[in-house]
């Protein structure tokens, strides 16, 4: 059983397609591993064993038909807890949803059961998906993986660490500020931010709609590739998604390589608050890319200096008024309603009972930002940064075909270490957040691991929007050598639990 | 309800300022879905029967415009001579109140899809009157409270609310005015004339039946004194919700005495919200707000910028239909009626019926005498416009060719009417159930015009003698024999030649 | 740049409608404060002749067609709801505008 939730996805898929094994043998090792490790690592707020094992039973019973089975149909995947699944609790994280059915599911769920994945469950992330440790969760910490006192990254650590602890060999996150990447990164992942639009929003519960973005995370850059492939493309019920196809990606995997590619080392991502070991791995990740062939050229975008704080102003405005619909009368938690109470205290207790303190603060933030007399210093301002940082990005695309830098700056905090310090905890987002702002795709893969902690490193890889392939293409290649210099898969490296 | 007010009488008040107003008006356009979600906008259905994951703002749920919504918003602004924007977003307007399942409204703000135009408007007397418009611009309705516990389902006293989101999202078009002025005595005049002109420009788009009584139509009239001869606004008040053109009037009249007052008396008017009373014509004050309201407006980012290529805005300005004012215009030359009667026939909500009844055949006098008489008045009891009653254009035409043809005369063509009214069929079938044929059996008329002449001797002698206005009593008689069956002009004429005299 | 007071916090709750304790108002006050003097730097490019970003793609003009599509039941509708009465959603007394 250990062998089954150590393959790849492709690799099950593979072996489910040529009936080596059953989508239901599958789906019991996964469970089975849940239950054997999930108490420590507390990846899922819900796991759906009797839906999974149904969904597995209709991919066997497709094949006995000899119906034709999609790349990923029988393996199982868990899903961050704001894609909302028909009859399943959907809670974002928070207290305020506690309990919450949906009675829809999100276009990613729609198309994941069309495609035969089994889903498994709902897993932990910060509430609302703010946060860069999944401390915010009002159901508990997430431990990471390769050390159960750090955290697995956030807002999408319950993600990352259920794919880096076996527990599912996909798994779906959203990334607003780096919430795919920066978990990817500090769990020995791989996380992939597609181009904002290139994957459908609808029922993904929101937290900054113009920066959020649903995506895959797995344990390999061809897994991720097909994860891609599968809930992507155009959605009629997405006004900001892309009407185009989905940019070639697996193909892009399967052909790794960055030989007479132009690579950017972007300037301003390192220096003061980079951990020594991350910049190292990062600096042999650079070596690497020129030994397989890679041009790399030094580019400079100045006005990234301004990503965080542009970031912290729109990001927080957008969910000011993305939250306000949790008011306690149509669903949800309702505190206070003792008949004597208007609708607008009931409403003002329930939101103070409900919310964590991050979420409470980020709404009076944006509530702040966008108010008369605040609107143009502040979120006027952040939209014009916007400007500035897209127009970097275009620059220096001319000059690169990627970008690459460290996913963030430090490897795994420890749980607690920044829980009272946002700003502290904001920093760990700093060079995920232009790709953000700009619309752009991203991706962090491992490159190694922290010489001073043994923690994993993650490697960020910038595309231009719509260009999605080009970071499979350069993430295969790196990965390829790393495996083949290390003799093995990073996270082999992570310890038993 | 209605605190008692401080009024200055009308006349006084016009003697000493000069009232400016500001109009804006809500209007529920007649699309099959909802502006962001395909819920239907069907009336009537149960509640909470039209709502999906969008209009409940359910968490995850996204917008995708209306394209017929996004249409119908271009052409009402063209219709109202409107820059078309070439590129404008829909905003957030945010504020929480349990109607409203986003707690934010999406609607636009400083890039409205419609700005810079006007309307003009017919008054009593025949002349017209320039409206200058600001902006029209799209957004969503909100669902439906009922508040329950309180006396007759007022929101004062009510333990509880009920919330129906059928009507949420449903799209609206706001159509606000520039300050109006120079309007004078004649202010609260003009904002009915223009609320009713504005009805009759929606109607004849197409874009929405713009029934009041049915909230399709919503006004609020914000209203404001200057001290006559000067040129600085005073304070305004906003008075929402005024839902007939009578209320209009009269809401915009109320203010201009009350600020008057307030002013005479030398304190400052309150910029409030303010609610109209249809039973007094009065308005109170609305719920005084402890802090100044902060909608914190910010571009939409569910939703993409609407960018109408110049193309499309050329191509519904050329299917614009012919505009109301002219089109009355026009009619009021070809029926041969004055200003004034062309007003009338407009307030009553008669010219769509007049003119399918001309067209189905009757001559225009008649379709007029019977929309403005006997179906104004059967419509008036009703308490519906005429062309809601349950008598067709065609059906009104067939009574008066049947009048003009002499089948008929006006009395048994109202008994056709009131037995259409009542169901009893067509016109041909009541003239036939009923058997209301005029007598025109010569045979018949002859004989009974014997027996009148017979039967009432000194009369007969009377008439005789050269008295013909006499004959009318024995007309009288004669119809009354016929059951009103008979022509009376042809009764007369059979007297008259019975008793051998000429009518002079 | 403009610290923000305690007042200044409770007006935001106000707005947000959320029932802050009198000890959270001063917590989050020394919070907010020092991550606006963080973020208060982008304001340096205020007078920048720069439009602003509101979308990350330069898409216009979507939009459906005005065709019904399925709504969900009312019971669907209603499955979340914290309280119902005759089909629709109960809440406590509103106050505000008649
Ligand atoms: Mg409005
Ligand atoms: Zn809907």
């Amino acid at each position: 059983m250990t062998d089954i939730i150590r393959l790849t996805a492709a690799d099950t898929a593979a072996k489910i397609a040529t009936g080596e094994l059953t989508a239901v043998q599958v789906a019991e090792a996964h469970l089975a591993r849940i239950e054997a490790v999930d108490e420590k690592v507390h990846a899922f707020l819900h796991v759906d064993r009797e839906g999974a094992l149904e969904q597995a039973r209709a991919v066997d019973a497709k094949r006995e038909r000899g119906e034709p089975l999609g790349p990923l149909a029988g393996v199982p995947i868990a899903l961050k807890d704001l894609f909302t699944t028909e009859g399943i609790p959907t809670t974002v994280g928070s207290k305020i949803l506690e309990g919450w059915i949906p009675p829809y599911d999100a276009t990613v769920t729609r198309r994941l059961k069309e495609a035969g994945l089994v889903v498994l469950g709902k897993t932990n992330m910060d509430e609302f998906a703010m946060g860069s440790s999944t401390e915010n969760s009002a159901y508990g910490p997430t431990g990471n993986p390769w050390d159960l006192t750090r955290v697995p990254g956030g807002s999408g650590g319950g993600s990352s660490a259920a794919i880096a602890s076996y527990q599912a060999p996909l798994a779906m996150g959203t990334d607003t500020g780096g919430s795919i990447r920066q978990p990817a990164a500090v769990t020995g992942t791989v996380g992939v931010k597609p181009t904002y639009g290139g994957v459908s929003r609808y029922g993904m519960v929101a937290f900054s709609s113009s920066l959020d973005q649903g995506g895959p995370c797995a344990r390999t850059v061809l897994d991720a590739a097909l994860l891609h492939e599968a809930i992507g493309g155009h959605d009629p019920l997405d006004s900001t998604s892309i009407d185009a196809p989905v940019p070639p990606v697996v193909e892009a995997a399967r052909s790794g390589s960055v030989e007479g590619m132009r690579v950017g080392v972007v300037k301003q991502f390192r220096g003061e608050g980079y951990q020594a070991g991350v910049v190292q791995r990062f600096d042999e990740s650079v070596e690497l890319l020129r030994e397989l062939g890679a041009e790399v050229v030094e580019v400079d975008c100045p006005s990234f200096d301004l990503a965080l704080s542009a970031y912290y102003l729109i990001a927080p405005s957008e969910c000011s008024s993305n939250l306000a619909r949790f008011d306690a009368m149509r669903y949800g938690l309702r505190v206070g309603d003792d008949g004597t109470r208007s609708a607008e205290e009931v409403t003002a207790l329930t939101r103070a009972a409900g919310f964590g303190d991050e979420v409470k603060r980020r709404v009076m933030l944006g509530t702040y930002a966008l108010s008369s007399g605040y609107y143009d210093a502040y979120y006027g301002s952040a939209q014009k940064v916007r400007t500035l940082i897209a127009r970097d990005f275009e620059r220096v695309f001319e000059q690169a075909d990627v970008l690459v830098s460290p996913t963030t700056p430090t490897t795994a905090f420890a749980i607690g270490e920044r829980a009272d310090d946002p700003m502290a905890m904001y920093l760990a987002d700093l060079c995920t957040i232009p790709a953000n702002l700009a619309g752009n795709a991203a991706m962090s893969l491992p490159c190694g691991l922290a010489p001073e902690d043994g923690l994993p490193v993650g490697l960020q890889i910038i595309a231009p929007a719509m260009r999605d392939e080009r970071l499979y293409k350069v993430g295969a290649a790196v990965e390829a050598a790393f495996v083949e210099r290390w003799g093995h898969p990073l996270l082999e490296e992570a310890p038993s639990l | 309800m209605t605190a008692t007010t401080d009024l200055v009488p009308y006349e006084e008040a016009l003697a000493s300022y000069d009232p400016v107003m500001g109009l804006e008006v809500h209007v529920e356009l007649g699309t099959r879905t909802k502006m962001f979600c395909g819920c239907s906008t069907e009336l009537g259905a149960p509640p909470n029967s039209q709502t999906c994951p969008t209009c409940l703002g359910l968490p995850g749920a996204l917008p995708v415009m209306n394209a017929t919504g996004v249409e119908s918003a271009i052409r009402i602004g063209l219709a109202l001579h409107c820059e078309i924007a070439e590129w404008c977003r829909f905003a957030r307007k945010n504020y929480f109140y349990p109607d409203m399942p986003k707690n934010f409204q999406t609607s636009q703000y400083d890039e409205p899809i419609a700005f810079n135009g006007y309307l003009d408007v017919q008054l009593e007397d025949g002349t017209t009157f320039r409206v200058e418009i600001e902006r029209a611009h799209m957004e969503e309705d909100t669902g439906k409270s009922t508040h329950v516990g309180g006396a007759t389902g007022r929101i004062h006293g009510a333990s509880h609310s009920l919330l129906d989101y059928n009507r949420a999202g449903i799209p609206l078009i706001e159509i606000v005015t520039k300050p109006i002025v120079g309007a004078g005595e004649r202010a609260p005049e003009v904002a009915r004339a223009y609320v009713a002109e504005l009805r009759e420009l929606i109607r004849a788009l197409g874009v929405s039946e713009a029934r009041m009584e049915m909230g399709q139509m919503r006004c609020d009239v914000n209203l404001s004194l200057m001290p006559k001869g000067g040129d600085k606004f005073g304070t305004r008040s906003e008075t929402k919700n005024v839902n007939s053109l009578r209320s209009v009037e009269r809401a915009a009249r109320f203010e201009i005495q009350r600020h008057a007052a307030v002013l005479r008396s030398g304190a400052t008017v309150v910029q409030e919200t303010r609610h109209f009373h249809e039973d007094d014509g009065s308005t109170t004050s609305g719920r005084v707000k402890e802090e100044a309201e902060d909608y914190r407006y910010f571009p939409e980012p569910d939703l993409v910028p609407v960018a109408p290529s110049r193309a499309w805005v050329d191509e519904l300005r050329g299917s614009l239909p012919e505009l109301p004012l002219q089109r009355r215009n026009r009619l009021r030359e070809q029926w041969g009626v004055s200003a004034h009667d062309m007003q009338s026939i407009l307030n009553a909500g008669a010219i769509e019926p007049i003119v399918a009844t001309i067209e189905a055949g009757a001559d225009s006098a008649a379709a007029r005498k019977w929309w403005m008489g006997e179906l104004a008045r059967h419509a008036n009891e009703a308490g519906v416009e005429p062309g809601a009653l349950p008598i067709s254009p065609e059906q009104v035409a067939r009574v008066a060719v049947l009048v003009k043809e002499g089948s008929l005369n006006d009395k048994l063509a109202r008994q056709v009417i009131e037995g259409v009214l009542a169901g009893e069929g067509g016109p041909d079938e009541v003239v036939e159930k009923r058997g209301l044929k005029v007598v025109s059996d010569e045979g018949a008329l002859a004989a009974a015009v014997e027996e009148a002449i017979a039967g009432n001797a000194a009369i007969a002698d009377k008439i005789r003698g050269g008295k013909v206005a006499a004959a009318g009593a024995l007309v009288g008689a004669v119809m009354k024999a016929t059951r009103g069956q008979a022509d009376a002009a042809r009764v007369k004429e059979l007297i008259l030649q019975k008793l051998g005299v000429g009518e002079s | 740049m403009p610290g923000i007071t305690r007042e200044e916090v409770a007006h935001l709750a106000r707005l947000a409608r959320l029932e802050l304790k009198p000890e959270e108002l001063d917590h989050f006050a020394g919070q907010l404060d020092d991550i606006i003097n963080a973020v208060a730097r982008v304001s340096d490019v205020a007078d920048q002749d720069v439009p602003p970003t509101s979308h990350p793609l330069p898409l216009t003009n979507v939009m459906r067609p005005d065709e019904v599509r399925p709504s969900l039941t009312p019971q669907q509708a209603l499955s979340g709801a914290p309280a119902e009465e005759q089909q629709r959603f109960k809440v406590p007394q509103i106050l505000g505008e008649e």
